[in-house]
C-alpha cells in the first residue's frame, strides 16, 4: 500500500495526540492505512476505561475528604486552645502578627475560596509553603525583608495527592496509547460535561474519578447512558449545586424553608443536551429543576446512604407531575428525572448540538454543514450510539480533506510534545504547571461551558508567546540529548514543509532546534 | 534555588490569570497628546457571571426589596450597614472606595440597566455585552475594538507590556491590541523567537501575526511591584488593576483597556453584607482604588465602566442565592465622571413590574450608557456609534452628560 504522510498527519494529529518518538513507527503505520490506524482503537474492548493502582471510587474519595476536613477542624480547635493558653501566659502586644506556627491551618482555611490553581501552585512550589503566596498582601511585611524563618514544607494532603495521581494516570495513558483517538474522545466528552476542580475540595478530589466513572465507560457507548451517569455523579451534583436544591413543596423544603436551585437543570439543557436555542423555555428549566430535586449524594453522616455516593432523597423531591418540553412526567421519584433525561437525550436538538460540537472539535471551527447533518442523522438513527458516531466521523471524507487549521489546545500541545520526546511522565507537576500557564488548568475550566474549542482562543498573541517560552524551556532541558531531524521524521516525515525542515536544520543549537520543532506549524496545527 | 523560585512564580502567574485578564489597545489615539487638551482614558471592566445589581446597589426605599431579597438583603442598619447613596439607593458595605468616589462626585451608578439580550445564558449574554451586537452569535469583534478602529491611530505604544493568555471579546477585532499579566516565566531568547516568526511568515501567517504581537509587548513593564505577589482573589484583582494602571499612566502607555473579572455567578450562598459576593465586591472596590492611585493625575481624565452580562432574580432562590435574571447595574468611576448620582428610571419591584415576574425590569439600555461615555470621551459621532460600534442601536441614543 502506498504511504501517504499527509493522511498520516490527519490520522495522528487531527484524530490523535500526535506521533510518538522512539521506535514506535507511528507515522509509518498511520501512513500505510490512515483510517484503519485511527479506528483500531475503537475496536479494543474496554480500551477507554482507566484503572490504575491506587485510584479510588467516588464514595471512597468523598469519605477521604470528610475525614480530612474533620482532621483540619480538630487541629484548628486544638490550635485555638493552645493560642488561648499562650495568650494568657504571654504579655500582650509583644510580638506583632508574625503568625505563630499554630495559626497557619486557620489561615489556610480562610482562603479556601481560591481557585484550583492555588492548590496546584502550592504543590508546584514544593519547598515553599502554600501560605506564602496566598497571604493577603497587606500582611506581607515588606518585599525587601523576607520572613526570617521559612516554615517547613507541608506534605501534600489527600486531596492534592489524589488530584496528582489522577492527573498522572490520565497523562500516562495519553502518552502511551498508539493513536490517541479514544483518549481525545475522552477529553472531548469530559470537556462537554465538565466540572471544575476549583469548585471546592470535593470537586478537586472527584475530578478524575468523575471522568473515569461517568465519561469513560460510555465514550463508545450510548449518549443517554453517559448523560444519566454524569447528572447522577456526585461531582456534577456538587459542581452545579443540585445537592442544595430542594423541592419547595417537599418535606425538606417545607421544614428548612429553602427551595429550588436551577443551576444544574439549566446547564443540562443549555450545555449538555439541547443547546441554546434548542427549544426550551424558562419554564422548562424550572420544571427540570423540580424534577431532579432530591438528586444528591450522601453526606458525611451517611444518613441517606454510603457517604459520598449518589442517592435519591425522597424528602427533598418536589411532589407532583411536571410538564417539561410539552410532556407531562407523572410523579415517580427518581424515575421521573431518569425518564426526562432519556427523552432529552434523544431530542433532535440534542442530536444537532452534539454533532455540531463534535465536528467543530475534530474538523473545523466552522463545521461543514453536510458533515454535521450526516452525524446528526447517525445520532438519531442509532439512538445516540457514540461508537457509531465516532466511526462515522473517521469514515467521512470531509474529515480527511479539510486542511489542518485547528490549533492544538494547550493539553494537546503538552501531551503531543511529551509523546514526540518519548517521555512517559512520572510526575504530573510540570504538565499541570504548563497547563495553568497556558490557560487550560486541568479539569478546571472557568465555567460550566468548559474550555473553548476554537483556534482563535488558543492562537492568541499571549498564548503563542507563552508556548514559545515553554518550548524554549523544553529545548534547553532536553535538546542536548536528541537529534531534532530524527524527531521531525517521527513527527511529520515528508509531510513536513521545506521551510520547517530548513528552519530546524539551520538552528544554532539542538536546544533551539527542538524549541522550533515543537513550535512548528506541523506540531501546533491539527 | 533559582529553579524553585521560577516554578513558584510561574504557577502563581497561572493562578492569577484564572480570575482576571487584561488587554489594551496597541496604539495611542492621535489626539492623545494634543497640547493643553484632555488626554482621555477609558477602562472597561467586565464582570463575568452576572452581577446581582440589587445586592450591589440596593433599592432600600423600594417596599418590596427586603421581602424579595430575603436573607441576603442589605439593610441601612445592623453590624454592616449599607452606605446610603441617596434617600432610595444604598451601596454594598464592601465598597467604601466607590462610596468615597461617589461622595466626591467621581462615581455614578446606572440602575435597572441591561443589554438588549433577554435570555439567560451567560455565554450568549457575555457575547452580546462584549460584541455590541443586538443578539448573540457574533463573536468576531467587540464594540471597544470597533470604537478604536474609528479613532485616528497615532503612534504605537512603546512602553513594555507583557502578555496574558486571553483577550476579552470586547477588545477583540481588527484594531491591534496587546495584553499584560504579571510576568515570571523565563523567556525564549530573541533569536529563537525571530526564527520562529520567520517560519510562520512563510507557512502560517496567522500564527506569525499572533506571535509577533505577543513578542512585541513582552519587553518592559516590570517594575518590582509588578511581580506577582500572589494572594487570594481579592488581592489578584487589585494586582491586575495596579499593573494595568501603571501601564496606562505612562506617557506612551495605552489609553484604552479592558479587563474581565470572573466569579459573579452567585447561585448559592451569595451572602448579604458579608459573604461570597461581599468578598468579590471588595476586590472590585480595591481594583477601582488601584486605578485611581496608579493613574495619578491621569485619573482626572479617566472613565472606568463596570458592566456585566445580565442581572439576577429579584427574589432569592431556595439556596440563599439568586438565579439568572435581567436588569442590573452599571458603574462609572473616574475623575472625568459627572458623578454623585444614581441614574435610574426605577421600574419598581412589585410582581407586576418585574420582567417575566421574576427579574428587575430593565429601563435603560446599557448601550446608551456606553455610547454616551464613548461620545464624551472620544468624540465618536452618533452615526458611527449606532452603525459600527453598536450596530442597529439607533434607538438607544447616547446618554448625555455622563462625563464632565
Amino acid at each position: 500500500m502506498a504511504r501517504d504522510s499527509q493522511a498520516a498527519l490527519v490520522a495522528l494529529n487531527r484524530f490523535g495526540f500526535g506521533a510518538r518518538g522512539g521506535a514506535s513507527g507511528d507515522l509509518i503505520n498511520a501512513a500505510t492505512d490512515p483510517r484503519g490506524f485511527v479506528k483500531a482503537e475503537l475496536a479494543r474492548p474496554n480500551g477507554v476505561l482507566l484503572e490504575a493502582p491506587g485510584l479510588q471510587s467516588t464514595p471512597q474519595l468523598g469519605q477521604a475528604v470528610f475525614a480530612y476536613q474533620d482532621q483540619v477542624k480538630q487541629a484548628r480547635e486544638a490550635a485555638k486552645e493552645t493560642a488561648k493558653e499562650t495568650a494568657k501566659a504571654a504579655a500582650p502586644a509583644e510580638t506583632p502578627p508574625q503568625a505563630p506556627a499554630d495559626q497557619k491551618p486557620a489561615l489556610r482555611r480562610n482562603l479556601s475560596l481560591n481557585t484550583a490553581a492555588t492548590e496546584i501552585a502550592g504543590q508546584m512550589a514544593d519547598a515553599k509553603p502554600a501560605e506564602a503566596p496566598a497571604r493577603p498582601e497587606t500582611m506581607q511585611p515588606n518585599a525587601a525583608t523576607p520572613p526570617a524563618a521559612k516554615p517547613a514544607p507541608q506534605p501534600l494532603n489527600v486531596i492534592q495527592k489524589t488530584f496528582r495521581a489522577e492527573a498522572l494516570a490520565r497523562l500516562q495513558r495519553a502518552t502511551l496509547v498508539e493513536c490517541g483517538f479514544a483518549e481525545r474522545l475522552v477529553v472531548f466528552w469530559s470537556n462537554h460535561f465538565c466540572i471544575s476542580a476549583s469548585k471546592g475540595e470535593l470537586a478537586r478530589i472527584w475530578a478524575g474519578a468523575f471522568e473515569r466513572e461517568a465519561i469513560r465507560p460510555h465514550v463508545l457507548g450510548r449518549f443517554a447512558d453517559m448523560l444519566k451517569a454524569v447528572e447522577q455523579h456526585p461531582a456534577m451534583l456538587f459542581f452545579l449545586d443540585n445537592q442544595q436544591s430542594l423541592g419547595p413543596d417537599s418535606r425538606a423544603g417545607q421544614n428548612r424553608k429553602r427551595g429550588l436551585n436551577e443551576n444544574l437543570a439549566r446547564e443540562i439543557m443549555e450545555l449538555h443536551t439541547l443547546g441554546v436555542g434548542g427549544g426550551y423555555t424558562q419554564d422548562d428549566v424550572t420544571s427540570l429543576a423540580r424534577i431532579i430535586t432530591g438528586w444528591t449524594f450522601a453526606g458525611r453522616q451517611g444518613q441517606l446512604g454510603t457517604p459520598g455516593s449518589f442517592v435519591f432523597n425522597t424528602n427533598a423531591h418536589q411532589p407532583g407531575p411536571q410538564v417539561l418540553l410539552g410532556k407531562t412526567y407523572e410523579p415517580a421519584g427518581l424515575a421521573q428525572g431518569e425518564a426526562a433525561l432519556a427523552d432529552i437525550a434523544r431530542h433532535p436538538s440534542t442530536a444537532n448540538f452534539i454533532a455540531t460540537k463534535l465536528v467543530r472539535h475534530f474538523v473545523a471551527d466552522d463545521p461543514p454543514p453536510v458533515l454535521v447533518a450526516r452525524l446528526r442523522d447517525v445520532f438519531v438513527k442509532t439512538d445516540g450510539d457514540l461508537r457509531a458516531l465516532a466511526t462515522a466521523l473517521v469514515d467521512a471524507d470531509e474529515a480527511w480533506k479539510a486542511p489542518l487549521t485547528k490549533m492544538r489546545s494547550p493539553y494537546d500541545f503538552v501531551v503531543a510534545s511529551g509523546r514526540l520526546l518519548a517521555r512517559v511522565p512520572e510526575d504530573p507537576g510540570a504538565y499541570l504547571n504548563n497547563l495553568n500557564l497556558l490557560g487550560q488548568p486541568l479539569w478546571s475550566p472557568a465555567g460550566p461551558n468548559g474550555f473553548p474549542d476554537t483556534s482563535a482562543a488558543w492562537a492568541a498573541p499571549e498564548g503563542m508567546k507563552l508556548r514559545l517560552d515553554i518550548a524554549a524551556q523544553m529545548g534547553a532541558r532536553l535538546g542536548p540529548n536528541i537529534d531534532p531531524l530524527d524527531l521531525l521524521e517521527f513527527a511529520a516525515a515528508d509531510a513536513a514543509s521545506i521551510e520547517t525542515r530548513r528552519t530546524i536544520e539551520r538552528a544554532e543549537s539542538r536546544q533551539q532546534a527542538l524549541a522550533l520543532l515543537l513550535m512548528s506549524p506541523e506540531m501546533q496545527r491539527r | 534555588m533559582d529553579c524553585v523560585e521560577n516554578r513558584l512564580l510561574t504557577s502563581r502567574r497561572g493562578l492569577l490569570l484564572g480570575g482576571a485578564s487584561f488587554a489594551a489597545w496597541a496604539y495611542l489615539p492621535k489626539f492623545a497628546r494634543a497640547a493643553g487638551g484632555r488626554d482621555p482614558r477609558l477602562i472597561v471592566v467586565i464582570l463575568r457571571g452576572a452581577l446581582d445589581g440589587l445586592s450591589t446597589v440596593a433599592p432600600l426605599g423600594d417596599p418590596d426589596y427586603a421581602g424579595l431579597h430575603g436573607s441576603i438583603a442589605l439593610t441601612a442598619d445592623g453590624a454592616h450597614p449599607a452606605i446610603m447613596l441617596d434617600s432610595f439607593f444604598a451601596l454594598h458595605p464592601a465598597m467604601p472606595e466607590f462610596a468615597r468616589m461617589y461622595r466626591d462626585k467621581h462615581a455614578a451608578v446606572i440602575h435597572a440597566v441591561a443589554t438588549p439580550y433577554r435570555d439567560r445564558s451567560h455565554f450568549d449574554g457575555q457575547d452580546v455585552l462584549e460584541s455590541g451586537y443586538a443578539g448573540p452569535g457574533r463573536v468576531q469583534s467587540g464594540w471597544l475594538n470597533r470604537a478604536l478602529e474609528a479613532l485616528p491611530r497615532g503612534e504605537r505604544v512603546s512602553s513594555g507590556l507583557a502578555v496574558g493568555p486571553t483577550t476579552p471579546l470586547v477588545l477583540r477585532g481588527n484594531a491591534p491590541t496587546v495584553g499584560w499579566a504579571p510576568v515570571a516565566l523565563p523567556q525564549a531568547d530573541d533569536d529563537t523567537a525571530m526564527r520562529l516568526v520567520d517560519l510562520y511568515r512563510h507557512r502560517d501567517p496567522a500564527l506569525a501575526a499572533a506571535l509577533s504581537q505577543g513578542l512585541q509587548l513582552d519587553k518592559v513593564a516590570s517594575g518590582d511591584d509588578m511581580k506577582p505577589k500572589g494572594g487570594n482573589q481579592v488581592a489578584q484583582m487589585r494586582q491586575v488593576a495596579r499593573g494595568a494602571a501603571k501601564l496606562m499612566a505612562a506617557d506612551d502607555g495605552p489609553r484604552i483597556a479592558a479587563l474581565a473579572f470572573d466569579g459573579w455567578d452567585t447561585h448559592a450562598n451569595e451572602g448579604g453584607p458579608v459573604g461570597r459576593l461581599a468578598f468579590l465586591l471588595g476586590g472590585l472596590d480595591g481594583a477601582l482604588a488601584e486605578f485611581e492611585s496608579g493613574l495619578g493625575e491621569r485619573w482626572r481624565d479617566t472613565v472606568v465602566v463596570v458592566a456585566t452580562e445580565f442581572g439576577r432574580t429579584a427574589r432569592i432562590n431556595g439556596t440563599d442565592g439568586t438565579d439568572h435574571g435581567t436588569g442590573t447595574i452599571a458603574l462609572l468611576a473616574g475623575g472625568a465622571v459627572k458623578g454623585g448620582r444614581v441614574i435610574s428610571d426605577w421600574p419598581g419591584l412589585k410582581l407586576a413590574n418585574l420582567y417575566e415576574a421574576r427579574d428587575l425590569k430593565p429601563t435603560t439600555d446599557l448601550r446608551a450608557v456606553i455610547k454616551g461615555v464613548l461620545q464624551d470621551q472620544f468624540g465618536l459621532s452618533d452615526r458611527v456609534l449606532a452603525e459600527t460600534v453598536f450596530p442597529d442601536s439607533a434607538s438607544a441614543r447616547p446618554m448625555k452628560g455622563l462625563v464632565t
